[in-house]
Order: C-alpha cells, then structure tokens, then sequence
C-alpha cells in the first residue's frame, strides 16, 4: 500500500476518495457514490456523450484521445454485441496512478464503466487489471461482487430495465497488452500482439464487437463530470484539456508521490513546489514528462505547462503522467540502457522494427556503457531509432525510439565522455538503481 | 465490384474497390516488397518492407494492409521510402548468420533478394549475433532460428491453408521463435508447406537439405504422378550415379490448378526412383529362377510366345492388364495392342470408381462435370463418402480453401467423421455403407432416409435436400461408395439442380486415364462398347466384338487353364487384388513394372519399367483434367512402358505403324483419300493436317499416339499448345459411348492415404520415416486439434 501524499495546489477529483475507505460500498456511496449512474439512467445516451465530449476529457492512458468522441464512433445498432474495456494494464514506467485508483476507489471505475455502457448502449463491461497487481484485483473483485449485491450491476440495474455486467480481468505480465487491441487479444486468450487497424476498436473490437476502450482514470473521471457538469470539469484546466489528472512524481525529490494536479499546471512548480525540490545535494538534469515513452526534456526545459498540447509544442508527450526527474547522479547512457532494457524486454517481437531495433539498441547500449564504444555508435543509435519511428506495427517502437532519439540529441556529451575506452564517470554513483522509484 | 482510381509513383491505376493497395501496385507493374505479405493467407502488417508514402498520411504506410480508396496519391519510390526498406533490411540482417554459401535458400532466397534490390551493402552492427542452434522437428522439416525472419508464413499456411495448426510462435521479443506443436517436433501432414512458404532458408527439407544448389539442378516442370488430383510441379533434377535423381518437387510458380500446393508424396515421394529394390534389367525365368538377361533375349521370348499362343490358341488364351499409373498414350497403347494385335478383349485395371456408370449416366446431360480449377470457384460442395484429407489432398486443399476465402457452403455426408468436417456448414453421418441410400434420397426417393437417418432426423435430411435443390451452383463429390446405380440417382438429381457438376473420385494418378482410354473388358476408349461396330473398328481395322474377362473372371479363366499369358503393365494384381498367385502357374506370365512385386515374382519375364517421373505422356486426373508429364530423370536400365509395348509388337512381327501412327509415308497419298476409301492412315494424317501438326517421326514417341487419341477419344481434343505449355484442360465426357454398368463389386477402392502408399509408398524412405515417425491421429482428435 502506498503513502498517500498532498499539497494545497491538487485539485482533488479522481482522487477524491482516496484515503477515505470507500473500497466498501457503503462507505461509497456516502461519498456520493453511484450517484452518477443514477443520473446517467436518466439522461440519453447522446447526452451523456455530449457531457463527456464538452468536458473537454482526452484520454489518461497516455494518447490524449477525447473521450466522449471516441464514444461517439460507436455504431448505434451493431448486430454484435458492444462492450466496455477499462484498461487498467498499467505497466508504463513511471506511472503509477491507475493503481491508486484501483486500491482506494474501485467503485468509481465501475461507475464510469457503466455510464460508458449507458452511453454507447453496450451491456457488458471488462475491467483488465496488470497482472502483477494481483492484490487490487482482490480489491477489484470484492467491489464488484458489492455492486452486484447492491443491485448497481447485473440485471435491471437499479429498477431501469438496464442489465449491465462487469467482469476483472488479470494480464499475465506484458506492456505490451496496455496497447488496446494487444488487450483485446489478450482479453480473448491470445498471444498479446496488436491487430491491424482499421478497423478500429469503437467498430470492431473485442470479440468483433463495438468496443470502448478506455484508461482506468479516463472513466474513474466520467462519474465526477456527470454530477459536476461538463463546464465545471473544462474549467479546471486548460482549454481542451479538461479537468485534472494524476502526476506520478518520482526520482530524487523531497516529496515524490501521486499528485493530482490541473491540466496545464507548471512542471517546474510541479517538481519544485508541489515535488518540494530536489533532494539534498542533487540538482535536475533532465525529466521524462510522462512516462517512458515520452522524450526528456533538460533542465532548461521545464518551464512549460503539463497539458497534452503544450508538451507536444516542445517536442515532447504527456503521456501516462508519469514525471520522472532525473537528477545529476544519472549516468545519461545508462539511463538510456535502463529503457531499452525494458523496451528490448518487452517488444512482443511482432513487426521487424521494433524486435530486432530494441535488441540492437540495448546490445549497443550495454557494449557503449560498459566502455565497448566507438564514435560511430553515437550515430548509429540515432540512427537506429530513427528508422524504428513511425515505421513499427505499433507505438511501442515509437515508445523505444523516441526517448533514445531524445537522449543521444540532448546529451551527447556523455556518450562522448564514454568514448575511448573510458569508464562510465558516473559508474560508481550506479545512478539508476539508486533513484527512489515511488514506493 | 466498382473501380476505384488512384496514382501511384505518378501512374494512374484502375483496380476494383477493396483492392489492397500492394496488389493494385503489382498489377501496374510496380513492385512493393514485402516479406509477411501472402496472397490468400490473413494479413499481418509485420515485415514493414511494404511501407509507402500516402499523402495525407503522416507516417508511412503498409501497402499490404491499406485498401484503396478513390484519389489516393502513393509514392513507393522515395528517399523516405527507399531509406524504411533499407533500414529494414538492416535490422533483419543483424542478427541473420549470412551462411548463404552453406544454406539451402542461398540462390532463390528473397532475403538474398530483398537485400540486393533494397539493402545495404555493409552492416553497421558489431555486437554478437543472436544464436539458436538448430532443430529437427520431423525427418523432413528442420528449423534454423537465426535464419529465420518471423513472417510467420509458416504458421499461417499450416493453420489456414492446412487446417493443421502444427506451427504458433513462442515468447515474444527478439525471443520469438517459431514452435512446432509437440514441443520438440511436429505431428502433422508433414506437407512441408511451411518449407515451401519459407521466403529465407529457416525451415528446410530433410529430403533436400544440403544436397545441391538451385542452380545446379535441371527444372522441370511437370504433374505429380502420386494420387488422381493431378498436382502440378516443379521437379529438381540433379545428376547422380544410376542416373539423374529428383531431388524435390515444388510449384512456386503457382501455375497449375494447385497454386503453390503439394502435399508430403508429391515434395518427397522420389527416392523409390533409386530404391535398391528397382529393377535395372530384364528377367526370364530360367530353371525356375528369374535370371537376368538382355532386352533383346527378353523382348525376343515375350514376342515370340505370345505370337505362339495367339496363333494356337487365339487371342482368347491371352489376357492384359493395365495400369492406373503409366500415361494415357501406354494406357490407349496398351489396349489397342491386345485388341488389334493380340486379338483379345480380355484387359482390365485396378478400378477405383465407376466411370462406366458416370458416363451412361451422363447421357443427355453433357458438360455435367467439374474440374479442379471450378471446384475452387463453387459456392457450394456436396461431398458423399471420401476422406479428401487423406486422399485426396488437393481436393481437400481446394475445398478448405474455397470455404475460407470465398465462404462456400460445404455439405457433407459420410459414415466417419472425416476432418474435412470441420470446414463444413452442415455434416451428416450415416451408417457406413449407407452412401447409395443418400444418393437414392437426392434423387427424390423418400423411402431411402430411413436407411440414414440414424444420427439426423428425417425431417433434417428433407430440409437438408431442399436447401441444395435451392443452390444455384452446386459441385457434387462422390467416392468409390458411390457406384452403379446410385451414380445415376445422384446424376439424376444434379439434372435437375439450377448448375451443379459432378466430379467422381478414383484413387490412383491415372485411374481416370485408364478408364477414358478404354482399359475395360467391354468398353473401347472413350466407353464405347466392343459390341458395336464404330470409329475404332473402321480405324484399327477390326475390334475383336465379344466382351472380354474382367481381372477376376482372369484369374478363374487362369485357374481352369484356359488363359495361356498373361501381360501385366504397371500393375500388381496378386498383391492389390489379393489374387492367388498360383492360379497362374499355368500361364505365360510377362510383367513390366519398377520393382519385383508380388505379380512380377511370378512372372516369366519382368521388364525393368521407368516410372511416371521418367517418361513423357500426359495424365488425366480424377476431375477429368487432362495435364502433361514431362519426362525429368533417369534411371539405367529402365525403359517406358510405351517403348516397351511397342518392342514387344515389334518382337511378334507388327506392323508396327498399324499401331502407332508415325512417319511420313502416308502423305502421298492424301490427293486421293478424301473418298470414301480413305485408308485408316489417311485419316490420321487428314486430322494432323487440319490441325496443323507434323507425323511424329518415332514409334516411341507418345505424341503420335496423344494424336490418335485426341481424334479419336472424345473429349480429348483440346488444345495442343495448352497442353504443351503445361496447362490444365478438362475433358469433359460429353461425345462419349453410352458407358456401362458394371459388376459394383469389381470396384475395390485403393488402401492407399496420405502416408502410406502399396505401390510406390513402400519404397519412399522419406515416407517410411515420416510414417514410423509420428502417430496417426484418430479422426476425432483431428477435429477436436487446434
């Protein structure tokens, strides 16, 4: 269980319950539970949509989708059945809040999935929880075993005539499935790879269904814009960027921790203020804005707003929110190894790129690190990445080759000062271990 | 469907909506590479050599999975582009071993290919390679990890071409690796379609590995020779020490009605060719002993003795016994040599269905039949009796596949469970030996469904009627099951159907050759009875007119000493028939086959015969598809049965252009023969001459026969430069005598599947060890196996 952190400039939605007990449905629906879906019940499902859409909510998994849009795709009469998908595989390096969600307020990603039920007409809903999160789908279970008892799932839901269930389900260890048709694939008892596309998920998905396929925080968010109204919810950030979101703060910092911050709030306030400012005796070299994946920004950098189009003016992603600050004890080569070991271990190996360009990346990495480079190498892996972007089956070689590209660009000194045989001067520092990594 | 319009690299194309845009590419001639990319299997956008410049798109895109829209604007000859191909090649070669000197593929590699065209010439990489030593999974399919570039082909051909499922993929990253089913091997068809798919050299033949290079074997394309579907291949030849060797079979160029499809006997089935047990010279019984001898000696004493006994006795003391797989020139040959020249009817065949029955039901009802190439069209297949999977595999191929791609509706009616089921939108068992039943019952004939309603209802079956009288093209499939009688009620009932066509399963590769060209007791080439007087006997000169033995009133005429000699071609009726052998013993017993079989042991002389993959010919197969074989090997000592019969009537003093119809001698006289007593050779060289074709200048050239035999047979006139350029031609059995009905019983289906064969099987050492090597799984596991 995590340590829960705060600061007066969160703007508490998601986050609302947190800390507060409601895994227990009555404890719940004190905190203005199921309320949401009360009022969904009655409204029609175009207007649910409309809610979600002029909220301005874009999607918190990482692609920053809008996500009463992307209901709107959803055929209205489909001969197959349509369903929800919660994608709660979070596995992004750095992020660390659809856990927090699951552990303190279950019941709201229920709630959300069922309203996006209501909303697109579809009868069933799967919340997929990472696999290595055994104990929140215990959490997981427990709330929708309540919720059937109390009549908010199952048959007539509510006295409405509406039948709506939820199932959990477990991934069995892959990144990879956090992409939404890999999920799907792995949801049916496949291999986790990702279908082609189009068609898409919202005409074809799972099952050859209409599917929804929302982030855990995206729909955790829906019941809160229901009841406060799309205007309120706009508001709180930037414009199309509704609401708030969670900032998983991690690295050297006083105060690292899950945050949830308005849209478009300051990143250097962020880790300064909010984060409480590096540690003692360190100071910032770079950040990961939001999540691995994401391209890092240098210190200099920073001074930008955390919404999904400021970032990408700068070059850089939202993403998943996770922040990551990288302090000066980073050996930046290393820290380039640590990702590509995650992507070289994690690529399903579908498409070329992505397969044989990690494995290539990391191989080069792990010689240049370990004092193997020549010059060459700087190039190539620049090279190497850049013929993985944009040309793999799916974003995960983007994932890969991004923040290598981003790396080899902004810090290309430090691959030069290990150049000639030289000792990693940061080796003994073993930078990336050390990092607190939030508890 | 309707035209959309696009340009590509500044081209404007026309192809048909839904076209996928590395298609309409390659029908205007501009070429997009790709690896993972196979037409007819399921899509996987994985090799991403295929990705172009779509406008409007921000990234690039792959051809093979992008359909075409109106206006699209494509570029595949950009820098952009060029530079996502060659990085591609790039990271495939890093961790590929590059042992093209030493690997099967090296030379008809499209990695070689794609690098050449598209690579680059130095790598950038110095780490260690990833390496996997390699696997044997059966004793004909290897697998060499590192080679292997995961356009998971393999998996896809085997699942959805094969329905067998045997190859997935393991572990995932760089990790990932192909895997056969049973862990550490395969339990499968061993079809070696995988191998065949394979664009690198990962999966390689253990029957082919290691032995040559593609350019230094000779390739000929030809038709398979092992089962009655008629397959088309590509055959390797090599040089070797008895001769030339086959060294695989494969058809790449997907030319004939089997695409790029071949089953294990037709990519292994050759090593018989050089099996120790092949005869390489003649045999004469000496002493009671089969003793080597010359050709000459052998020809001498065959001709000799018969001529004896046909002059003594008279033709009815002598019997001949055809072939179902030498061609059909040897077939017709065959039969006009023991009608004209020995003076007997008394010739027959291992029969495996009945085509006498077929075609006097056919009467009336012409261009009834389907070929291989129309079944795959059909949007409907009705299959009564028959295991296709087991032998049939090209018609099993084509009616999965027709089933997949163009969701045909397969019904199926048979007393075992057969795997085919699994295709099949409706599957009916019935008790066994119930098929006329089902026949009777489609012909209208209600009383027949209590018969096979056991498993259905009989209100089932009459729906089940009603819904294929409703088809509106419907190819009806019947097995040897089907016979006499109840061919004419399922013909009976196809009459009346909107379209349907019949095709009649027999088992060997010529058996419908055999029975075209006339290899019956009572029925002349083309089903036209003995007892009437017509063309063959105007052309030949007189047809003795009684009907003659079948194989077992031979064996009793035999047992009563009444049949003097016997002449066996090609076949091995003690052993297939279950013939007593000693009823011979009284007999002058002459046998031309390849090895020294239960038949030829018996013989008084046995003549070392080349098989069908040593001589030139052409085969009809089961549908009616007449193809050409090509003559591809070999083997000292062997000569072809055509040449073989031809010396023997030569050795009893024939006229020998009486039987083939060769030379040039009879143009003189073409002035004067346009009478009415135009002389039989006159009007063989009308027809040559009105078809614009040359005599043929040898009596051992088959073509002189094919000749005679497409003016003569009907059907078989079809087009000579088809069949020359290796095209499928049926030939349907419209213009034929009024056929017969036969004794059912004398129909005796081959035990021959997929892995076993009498005849040639037995000696196929990549067979056996295939065969010894896995399990034969029971038909409900087959089903029930994903």
């Amino acid at each position: 269980m995590a340590d829960l952190v705060s600061h007066p400039d969160e703007v508490k939605v998601v986050s609302k319950r947190f800390g507060l007990g409601a895994t227990e449905i009555d404890r719940y629906l004190e905190l203005d539970g199921y309320k949401a879906v009360r009022k969904a019940l009655g409204m029609a499902p175009e207007s649910i949509i409309a809610e979600v859409k002029d909220s301005g909510l874009r999607g918190r998994g990482g692609a920053g989708f809008n996500t009463g849009l992307k209901w709107s795709f959803v055929p209205k009469q489909s001969p197959k059945p349509k369903y929800i998908l919660c994608n709660g595989d979070e596995s992004e390096p750095g992020t660390c809040k659809d856990r927090l969600i699951f552990e303190h307020d279950p019941h709201s990603v229920i709630e959300g999935v069922t309203i996006a039920g209501l909303a697109v007409g579809a009868h069933v809903g799967y919340i997929y929880i990472r696999g290595e999160y055994r104990y929140l789908s215990e959490i997981m279970q427990k709330a929708i075993r309540q919720a059937y008892a109390r009549g908010f799932l199952g048959k007539n839901i509510l006295g409405s005539g509406f039948d709506f269930d939820v199932y959990w389900h477990g991934g069995a260890g892959a990144y990879e499935v956090g992409e939404e048709s890999a999920l799907m694939e792995s949801l049916e008892g496949k291999r986790g790879i990702p279908r082609i596309r189009p068609p898409f998920p919202a005409v074809v998905g799972l099952w050859g269904g209409p599917t929804v396929i929302n982030n855990a925080e995206t729909l955790a968010s829906v019941p809160h814009i229901l009841l406060g109204g799309a205007e309120w919810y706009a508001k709180l950030g930037t414009p199309k960027n509704g609401g708030t979101r969670l900032f998983c703060l991690s690295g050297r910092l006083n105060r690292p921790g899950v945050y949830e911050l308005p849209m478009g709030y300051n990143l250097k306030k962020m880790i300064y203020d909010v984060g409480g400012g590096m540690a003692q005796g360190h100071t910032l070299k770079a950040v990961v804005p939001g999540g691995s994946s994401t391209p890092l920004l240098t210190r200099e950098e920073i001074d930008v707003p955390m919404d999904f189009d400021s970032l990408m003016k700068v070059g850089s992603m939202l993403g998943s929110g996770g922040v990551v600050i990288v302090d000066d004890s980073a050996c930046m080569v290393k820290f380039a190894l640590r990702i590509m070991s995650f992507y070289q271990h994690e690529s399903c190996g579908w498409c070329i790129p992505c397969r044989e360009g990690t494995d290539w990346l990391k191989k080069t990495l792990t010689r240049f690190h370990s004092g193997g480079g020549v010059r060459k190498d700087i190039d190539d892996l620049q090279y190497l990445s850049e013929n993985m972007l944009g040309r793999t089956f799916c974003p995960l070689g983007d994932a890969a080759a991004m923040p290598t590209i981003s790396i080899v660009k902004k810090f290309r000194k430090e691959f030069e000062d290990h150049l000639d045989g030289k000792p990693c001067p940061l080796e003994k520092a073993e930078a990336i271990e050390r990092s607190p990594v939030m508890a | 469907m309707a035209d959309v319009n696009l340009t590509i690299d500044g081209k404007k194309v026309t192809a048909p909506a839904g076209t996928l845009l590395i298609e309409a590419a390659k029908s205007a001639g501009i070429e997009v590479p790709s690896f993972c990319y196979y037409p007819n299997l399921s899509l996987q956008g994985a090799c991403r050599m295929c990705l172009v410049k779509i406008e409007k798109m921000p990234k690039l895109q792959t051809a093979c999975t992008t359909v075409i829209s109106e206006g699209m604007m494509v570029t595949t000859d950009s820098d952009e582009v060029r530079q996502a191909r060659k990085g591609m090649i790039e990271l495939l070669l890093g961790n590929h071993p590059l042992d093209c000197p030493v690997c099967d593929a090296g030379g008809e590699c499209e990695l070689q290919d794609m690098t050449f065209s598209y690579g680059a010439a130095e790598s950038r990489f110095i780490d260690v390679k990833n390496h996997r030593d390699e696997q044997q999974w059966s004793p004909v399919v290897y697998f060499d990890r590192p080679r292997c570039i995961l356009c998971y082909r393999c998996v896809r051909v085997c699942g959805e071409g094969m329905d067998v499922w045997a190859l997935g993929v393991q572990h995932r990253g760089v990790s990932s690796t192909i895997v056969p089913n049973q862990e550490d091997h395969l339990e499968c068809e061993e079809c070696g379609m995988c191998i065949d798919i394979c664009p690198v050299g990962a999966l390689t033949s253990g029957a082919y590995r290691y032995k040559t290079r593609p350019w230094e074997m000779k390739h000929v394309g030809t038709t398979c020779t092992h089962c009655a579907d008629g397959c088309k291949t590509t055959l390797g030849v090599r040089r070797c020490s008895t001769g030339t060797e086959l060294v695989r079979g494969d058809n790449r160029d997907k030319s004939g009605i089997n695409g790029d499809f071949l089953c294990i006997k037709g990519r292994y089935g050759f090593d018989f060719a050089h099996h120790e047990d092949r005869l390489h010279q003649p045999l004469i019984r000496r002493n009671g002993r089969l003793t080597p001898c010359t050709w000459e000696e052998a020809f001498q004493l065959t001709g000799e003795r018969l001529r004896q006994i046909r002059d003594r006795e008279g033709g009815d003391a002598i019997a001949v016994i055809g072939s179902t797989r030498t061609t059909n020139e040897e077939n017709y040959l065959l039969q006009k040599f023991a009608r004209t020249v020995l003076g007997t009817n008394h010739i027959d065949h291992h029969r495996t269905a009945d085509y006498p029955a077929l075609v006097a039901a056919l009467a009336g009802h012409p261009k009834l039949t389907a070929s291989m190439r129309e079944l795959f069209e059909a949007p409907a297949m009705l299959l009564i009796g028959n295991d296709p999977t087991r032998q049939h595999p090209l018609l099993a191929w084509q009616i999965r596949n027709n089933v997949r791609l163009h969701r045909a509706r397969l019904y199926l009616v048979n007393a075992q469970p057969i795997k085919l089921r699994r295709q099949a939108s409706s599957f009916f068992a019935i008790p066994a030996g119930r098929e006329a039943e089902v026949a009777a019952f489609l012909a209208g004939q209600d009383s027949a469904v209590a018969a096979i309603a056991s498993e259905t209802s009989p209100e089932a079956w009459i729906r089940w009627r009603d819904q294929l009288r409703r088809e509106p093209k419907l190819v009806v499939m019947f097995g040897s099951e089907i016979r006499g009688d109840a061919v004419a009620s399922l013909i009976k009932f196809a009459a009346d159907l909107p379209e349907a066509k019949l095709i009649c399963l027999g088992d060997y590769a010529n058996s419908r050759g055999a029975a075209d060209m006339g290899l019956y007791p009572d029925l002349l080439p083309g089903y036209h009875p003995v007892t009437e007087v017509g063309e063959f006997h105007k052309d030949w000169g007189g047809v003795p007119e009684k009907p003659g033995l079948s194989l077992r009133q031979m064996a009793e005429h035999a047992q009563a000493g009444k049949l003097k000699a016997l002449y066996v071609v090609g076949a091995n009726p003690v052993e297939e028939l279950g013939l007593d052998p000693f009823v011979f013993s009284q007999s002058f017993v002459v046998v031309e086959d390849l090895f020294l079989t239960e038949t030829a042991a018996i013989a008084d002389v046995v003549l070392p015969a080349a098989n069908a993959y040593e001589k030139s010919g052409t085969f009809t197969n089961t549908c009616g598809d007449l193809q050409l074989v090509k003559k591809a090997g070999e083997v000292t000592g062997t000569k072809s049965d055509f040449e073989i019969i031809v010396r023997i009537a030569d050795a009893m003093g024939v006229a020998v252009r009486k039987l083939v119809p060769f030379g040039r001698g009879s143009r003189a006289d073409m002035g004067q023969s346009r009478g009415a007593q135009s002389g039989e050779a006159d009007r063989h060289s009308v027809w040559l001459e009105a078809r614009g074709l040359e005599p043929k200048m040898s009596p051992f050239d088959p073509m002189a026969i094919l000749d005679e035999i497409q003016r003569l047979v009907p059907g078989y006139d079809v087009s000579r430069l088809h069949l020359l350029a290796g095209m499928d031609q049926h030939t349907s059995l419209s213009g034929s005598g009024p056929g017969t009905k036969h004794d059912p019983s004398a129909i005796m289906p081959a035990r021959d599947d997929l892995f076993s064969s009498g005849t040639l099987g037995r000696y196929c050492r990549t067979l056996n060890a295939v065969l010894e090597n896995g399990h034969k799984l029971a038909a409900e596991e087959e089903v029930a196996a994903e």
